[in-house]
């Protein structure tokens, strides 16, 4: 039984919660506790409770800490609720901790505030649409919230349209909803997208990727041909080109793109802007 | 909106299993539970129907999952994970629940901790074997599977079968966390390695 209890001790050793500096852009996995900048000196090997002297005192301010998607509060630590790498943000301006989240690859969507996304309406009731986003329920759209619209003057939405909106409700507990205009009350691009085009689908992270501002591919892509696309938060994307061929040959670019490293793409696009 | 979202085959030895996980997704209202998601396991059978055996593996693995996953962040909706066996040759349930555990990690359901399982036979001597075949199981005096958790090496769930003392359980207990160190690390591994392409 010693034995064995020996080789309890030795595989529980390995456990220990680690700094969430140390761990920036690593892969992190489910369980894992993180420690946040303000609480790292206390943990060292040996000091025995005591602080280290320092000499510019306001070095590291605690500040308010987000805590992003991936990420849970667990007493003062931080658990890591999915496998990701992990990721940090500086905060813009003075005080806060920053921005701590998990970068990690999905296919489903789920609901938040905010978002941008492309919908398809499954049903006409009443007065509100219910939209498919992709997620566990379907969003409720009103009628009366898209640009222009009054209780005389009905948007021109069908079963099967595809619509760009954002959410205005999105939490756990209730049904979302999303509408077609900002806060002031104008479309800004959102509404029903038009006539023709291909609807596809791809995993969140590319979504995340190709939205990031100064995306190569995006650029690469529209040296190619000219083009209208649109893309949503929850992995859909809405595109269209000239001709059938050129909307199917930029849909099957942008999905492999998640699997090819840069030079692979650049071949590509070469080949395709020759012939 | 049934889109599978991970497939994948750990194998212990020649036993392996394909694992999907759907969610978090629709539920029937007769199912939901209004604060957190409902967990839904499907194992099926390499040949014939699920049958009471199945049935029995499914809810062990359900409660596996569910001490593991944060179903409080997706309430009303349902996770559903569904396993098919390729092929058996022993220590059947510690792969399904090795299969399940990183079918849930690549679907990005959050989760508190990650889990393995591993098997234990004791045979007539008293000695004991870790993650045994199939003629291994049929001739052990007593087969003990557990779950155990990642962050420490917790139990999880455990279901034996056959004669053993109380200090052979310790002992096997404590045999099947220091086995699943290995599982551990080999999960790390295999996401590590799924992250470094991006």
């Amino acid at each position: 039984m010693a034995e064995a209890a020996a080789v309890v001790a030795e595989s529980l050793a390995g456990y220990r919660a680690r700094a969430a500096r140390a761990v920036l852009e690593q892969v992190v996995l489910p369980g894992e506790e993180l420690l946040l900048p303000g609480q790292e000196d206390g943990e060292g090997p040996g000091s025995a409770g005591e602080r280290p002297l320092r000499l510019n005192a306001g070095a590291r301010s605690r500040g308010r800490v987000v805590c992003g998607p991936g990420l849970r509060r667990c007493g003062d630590r931080l658990l890591v609720t999915k496998c990701g790498r992990l990721r940090h943000k500086e905060p813009g301006s003075g005080n806060g901790g920053g921005v701590y989240w998990v970068d990690s690859q999905q296919k489903r969507y789920v609901p938040v505030k905010g978002d941008h996304v492309i919908g398809i309406v499954t049903a006409k009731s009443g007065d509100i649409f219910k939209v498919d986003v992709g997620g566990s329920e379907p969003a409720s759209l009103s009628y009366l919230s898209f640009e222009g619209a009054t209780k005389r003057n009905r948007p021109n939405v069908q079963v099967g349209d595809l619509i760009y909106g954002q959410f205005v409700v999105a939490n756990k507990d209730m049904e979302p909803e999303m509408v077609c205009i900002d806060s002031c009350g104008r479309a800004n691009g959102m509404g029903v997208i038009g006539q023709d085009g291909l609807l596809f689908k791809v995993t969140l992270g590319l979504i995340r990727r190709l939205l990031a501002p100064d995306c190569e591919i995006l650029q690469e892509v529209g040296k190619l041909y000219p083009l209208e696309i649109v893309f949503g938060m929850n992995g859909r994307i809405w595109v269209k080109a000239k001709t059938i061929q050129q909307t199917l040959i930029l849909a099957n670019v942008l999905e492999a793109c998640e699997h090819m490293t840069a030079d692979q793409r650049k071949q590509i696009f070469s080949r395709l802007a020759e012939s | 909106m049934k889109q599978v979202l991970k497939e994948s085959l750990p194998a212990n030895g020649d036993t392996s299993v394909l694992a999907g996980v759907y969610g978090p997704a629709e539920v029937k209202v007769s199912k939901e539970i209004f604060n957190k998601a409902t967990l839904e396991v499907t194992l099926r059978p390499k040949i014939g129907l699920p049958g009471v055996a199945e049935k029995s593996r499914e809810r062990l693995i359900r409660n596996t999952c569910e001490a593991v996953v944060l179903g409080a962040l997706h309430p009303r909706t349902s996770i559903t994970v569904v396993l098919q066996v390729v092929s058996d040759a022993g220590s059947l349930l510690a792969c399904c629940l090795n299969a399940a555990c990183m079918a849930l990690v690549d679907a990005g359901v959050p989760m508190r901790a990650l889990f393995c399982g591993v098997t234990c036979a004791l045979d007539s001597d008293g000695t004991l074997l870790l993650d045994p075949t199939a003629k291994q199981e049929k001739e052990a005096r007593a087969v003990l599977t557990f779950a155990l958790d990642s962050v420490e090496r917790k139990l999880l769930m455990s279901t034996t079968k056959g004669l053993y003392s109380d200090a052979e359980l310790q002992q096997c207990l404590a045999a099947a966390q220091a086995a699943s160190q290995h599982v551990f690390r080999f999960y790390r591994e295999s996401l590590q390695r799924r992250y470094s392409k991006s």
